[in-house]
């Protein structure tokens, strides 16, 4: 709809966003990322109808294409990804994000995407991993509306800092990471339907590779490798999941009904059974966010060598 | 016009004039020479860039590779251009562009005004170093290297092994001790000229350009050949990382660099625009006399090394997932598990954490749900006391457990019943403390209202599983400290074994327990047993109970507190 890639150098930074519906996120969401140092966006929006289209069509950092095919069939965006990535991501650094997720990494207050990138290049080393942490806030999340521009932290500023478990894929060498709220509260006796919180955003994409199920994990293999199996900790970031806001509500039923979701959308199931009673997934061990040192410490990611 | 700097030069070239500039400015001539793999375009637009300032040179330009012997011919040229162009220059300061002067020129320049004899550069024997990257030290002198580390990894390392299979040995020129160190040195004049002009150049060039990495040997070592006073030590900061790859400075490091007192410092992100405007300054302020110090930022990085190699015990993540073995401790700290103690002491929770001042939970595997201490639902770290969600990763359960109360000692029970519980993770991990009672089980069913039959399939069964957590504490593999007894032995003398427990765990070990437990009436539990054997159901973990205890000295003490003196 808005093809801008003439725009792209050889050296800048690519953000990738699959999306519908999400125009309230977006003035922030842009914000924060080029405030990181991302220099283009490219965004395929999933036949959005509240304006969403037309506002990045106008943003001169943006290219979008639109669909109206189905999500599901497309493997929940992935193809349509894989395949700008493909064209357009080859020998940069691409970072895939959805419009509610925030990218931390060590030093990010004080260092750009670009310093983390450079380290990474002269390290040798092509993916990075980035857990899903998923935020909330405190009480019910309806009390609090969300303003278009403001910070989604501001309201999902609590999160759970150590309820994770991880089993190792033999497949694709992956690590299959769950727990967080989300499974504490909508999947207390289902543990193994909660959601991978597992993802690889950052990656120095090659034609040759692809995402083999949202960004979970990667092919080839090798790239799954993000972490260490001889004691040591690897760097790693975090992907701040502010899904719980006051508009999650209404996207769950929304989202219920066109039935477009993962594992024939149990989770959204899930969630809408449990939201018509108030939820709240805030409790008495909740931690507040204050910024990536903390979340350093308690050891949800890690520094590794870079210092 | 004492130092004269040699700048080699291979990217970010705005920075490398940024920083050329200021030495100029200061009174120190500059000769750069940038790596001949730099496209002509650049090359051409970088010398123009410099053109108007007089004291900068360029030099004759050399491929450069990582550890091959372009960065020595680079070196040498510059100091040949620098030696010639420059009569007054007394001590040459080899610096790369991606330096940067931490101090006022001026401070270096009274430095090595104080020192008119001394030359700076890092040199040691091999024996010496333990820094050496692709395990190669005495060999780097004395095999043959023609393949690239970088390129041709494999040839690289397979003529490696060729070579000491064959036993090559390469004959080392005479009068030369092999040294190594850091590639960036401060030499004098008379010490660079006099290498550069040996009559027997030739011959240890032809040596060195067969050396592995002979950018960190070819100064080091003939500098030991003419200099009469050597300091051996870099003036310029430089860190390398677990890898062997220097470390990077980044606007954050600002204050940390000021403080070092370092005169130059290796290397800077180019896109540190907080460095590169707050070092290039004109200084301000008295110049000081200091020493460079650079021990903060060396334990910073060394932090850094060993969160990378060694990462935190006890911490499971998604960049930190070590294989079994490699863990460097399963658990991040000491924790006891209790079995039998609860089901023979009626106020056991609260009377051991009265003792010992720890976090005392439940059953945390029970079937029901994990009972955290105080009935609390959810504890540290946001864990939910859901069975199955518990049940899922029992052994990330636990660990997340131990990570999230660091610091904070934890106890809880287990038992036959808590079939979830990963016995074969704690019997291994050296941080439990497990303690078993064996065959307790059998006083809750002694006290239940249940009908017979009942009690002995339950009896049964709880034979069966404790007998299998028992095989599991007493394999050859189990780490943890298990300490078991039967029932029987057990309540003969309860409080020895009590005592020695408590003093394992509490931090006061002198204080002797001056209050007991309170242990359960027993009357009648032999007869019990006796039952569960007419019936056929032979419970045997408890060890041997008299049939009757009325006779025995067994009645009296089980009810009353120990009181020990």
């Amino acid at each position: 709809m808005s093809d801008r890639t003439g725009q792209i150098r050889s050296s800048d930074l690519l953000a990738f966003s699959t999306l519908r519906n999400e125009h309230i996120r977006l003035p922030f969401f842009l914000d924060y990322y080029r405030n990181k140092g991302i220099n283009h966006f490219l965004i395929v929006d999933n036949d959005s109808d509240d304006g969403s289209l037309e506002y990045l069509m106008e943003q001169p950092d943006v290219s979008v294409w639109h669909t109206r095919k189905s999500y599901k069939k497309s493997k929940f965006g992935v193809d349509w990804l894989n395949w700008l990535q493909f064209r357009y991501g080859h020998n940069h650094w691409c970072l895939v994000v959805d419009p509610d997720e925030f990218f931390i990494y060590p030093f990010c207050d004080t260092r750009p995407i670009r310093a983390l990138t450079d380290w990474l290049d002269a390290s040798s080393i092509k993916s990075f991993s980035a857990m899903l942490l998923d935020m909330y806030p405190r009480g019910p999340i309806t009390e609090q509306p969300y303003q278009s521009g403001q910070d989604p932290m501001d309201i999902a500023c609590w999160f759970d800092a150590g309820n994770y478990t991880m089993t190792k894929n033999p497949q694709y060498g992956n690590l299959w990471i769950q727990g967080g709220p989300r499974s504490r509260v909508f999947f207390p006796d289902e543990p193994e339907l909660a959601p991978a919180l597992n993802k690889i955003p950052l990656v120095k994409w090659n034609r040759r590779y692809c995402y083999a199920s949202s960004t979970h994990m990667l092919l080839p293999r090798g790239l799954n490798q993000v972490y260490d199996e001889w004691g040591g900790e690897k760097a790693s970031g975090l992907l701040l999941h502010a899904k719980f806001l006051d508009t999650f509500t209404v996207k769950a039923e929304e989202e219920l009904e066109r039935n477009q979701h993962y594992s024939a959308s149990v989770e959204y199931k899930a969630y809408a059974e449990r939201l018509r009673d108030a939820p709240e997934l805030w409790c008495k061990w909740s931690e507040k966010y204050i910024n990536w040192r903390q979340l350093e410490i308690l050891g949800l990611m890690s520094k590794g060598n870079w210092a | 016009m004492s130092v004269g700097i040699l700048m080699l030069v291979h990217t970010a070239f705005g920075r490398a004039e940024q920083v050329a500039r200021h030495w100029t400015k200061y009174g120190c001539p500059v000769v750069i020479h940038v790596d001949s793999s730099v496209k002509p375009k650049a090359y051409k637009k970088f010398v123009k860039a410099l053109e108007n300032e007089p004291d900068v040179r360029f030099c004759k330009r050399h491929k450069c590779e990582w550890g091959d012997w372009g960065l020595v011919a680079a070196s040498q040229s510059a100091g040949e251009t620098m030696l010639a162009e420059f009569p007054d220059v007394r001590h040459i300061y080899l610096s790369s562009g991606s330096c940067l002067p931490l101090r006022p020129v001026q401070e270096l320049k009274d430095y090595l005004e104080a020192r008119p004899r001394t030359d700076f550069i890092e040199s040691a024997t091999t024996a010496d170093v333990p820094w050496t990257v692709g395990g190669l030290d005495a060999e780097r002198f004395t095999l043959h290297f023609p393949f690239s580390w970088k390129k041709h990894r494999f040839l690289f390392d397979k003529w490696v092994d060729i070579q000491r299979f064959l036993r090559v040995k390469r004959k080392i020129p005479h009068g030369v001790v092999p040294h190594m160190g850091s590639q960036w040195w401060c030499l004098t004049r008379q010490t660079l000229s006099a290498i550069l002009q040996d009559p027997d150049r030739e011959t240890f060039d032809s040596y060195f350009k067969r050396v592995w990495i002979p950018d960190e040997s070819y100064f080091q070592t003939l500098v030991r050949l003419y200099s009469s006073n050597i300091e051996s030590r870099s003036l310029t900061l430089s860190k390398f990382d677990f890898q062997g790859k220097p470390h990077i400075f980044y606007d954050d490091h600002l204050q940390l660099l000021r403080r070092s007192d370092c005169f130059v410092a290796r290397k800077i992100w180019p896109h540190a625009n907080r460095l590169y405007d707050g070092f290039l300054r004109s200084p301000e302020g008295a110049i000081k006399m200091s020493e460079p110090n650079p021990a903060k930022i060396d334990r910073i990085f060394a932090k850094a090394v060993e969160r990378r190699t060694k990462g935190r015990t006890g911490l499971y993540m998604q960049s930190r997932y070590p294989n079994e073995g490699w863990e460097n401790g399963m658990t991040f700290g000491r924790y006891s598990i209790f079995q039998g103690f609860t089901e023979l002491f009626e106020d056991f929770d609260p009377w051991l954490a009265r003792a010992t001042g720890a976090r005392v939970h439940g059953h945390l595997f029970a079937p029901e749900r994990a009972e955290f201490e105080a009935g609390q639902r959810v504890i540290n770290g946001a864990l939910s006391d859901a069975p199955r969600n518990r049940d899922y990763n029992s052994i990330a359960f636990l660990t997340n457990l131990i990570w999230n109360t660091r610091g904070e000692r934890q106890c809880f029970q287990t038992g036959p019943r808590d079939e979830g519980a990963p016995v074969w993770f704690f019997a291994k991990d050296p941080n439990a403390q497990v303690s078993v009672i064996s065959g307790a089980w059998a006083i809750p069913l002694f006290k239940s209202n249940l009908n017979f039959a009942d009690i002995r399939k339950e009896a049964a069964r709880l034979q069966k599983l404790e007998n299998e957590q028992l095989f599991a504490l007493r394999s050859p593999y189990a780490k943890a400290r298990v300490r078991i007894w039967t029932l029987a032995e057990f309540i003969e003398a309860p409080m020895e074994p009590l005592q020695t427990i408590i003093d394992e765990i509490g931090p006061e070990k002198a204080r002797r327990l001056s209050e007991a437990p309170r242990m359960t009436d027993l009357t009648g539990f032999g007869q019990f047993l006796q039952n569960l054997k007419n019936q056929g159901m032979h419970p045997y973990l408890m060890g041997d109970f008299p049939v009757s205890q009325e006779d025995t000295d067994q009645k009296k003490p089980p009810r009353k507190p120990y009181l020990v003196q």
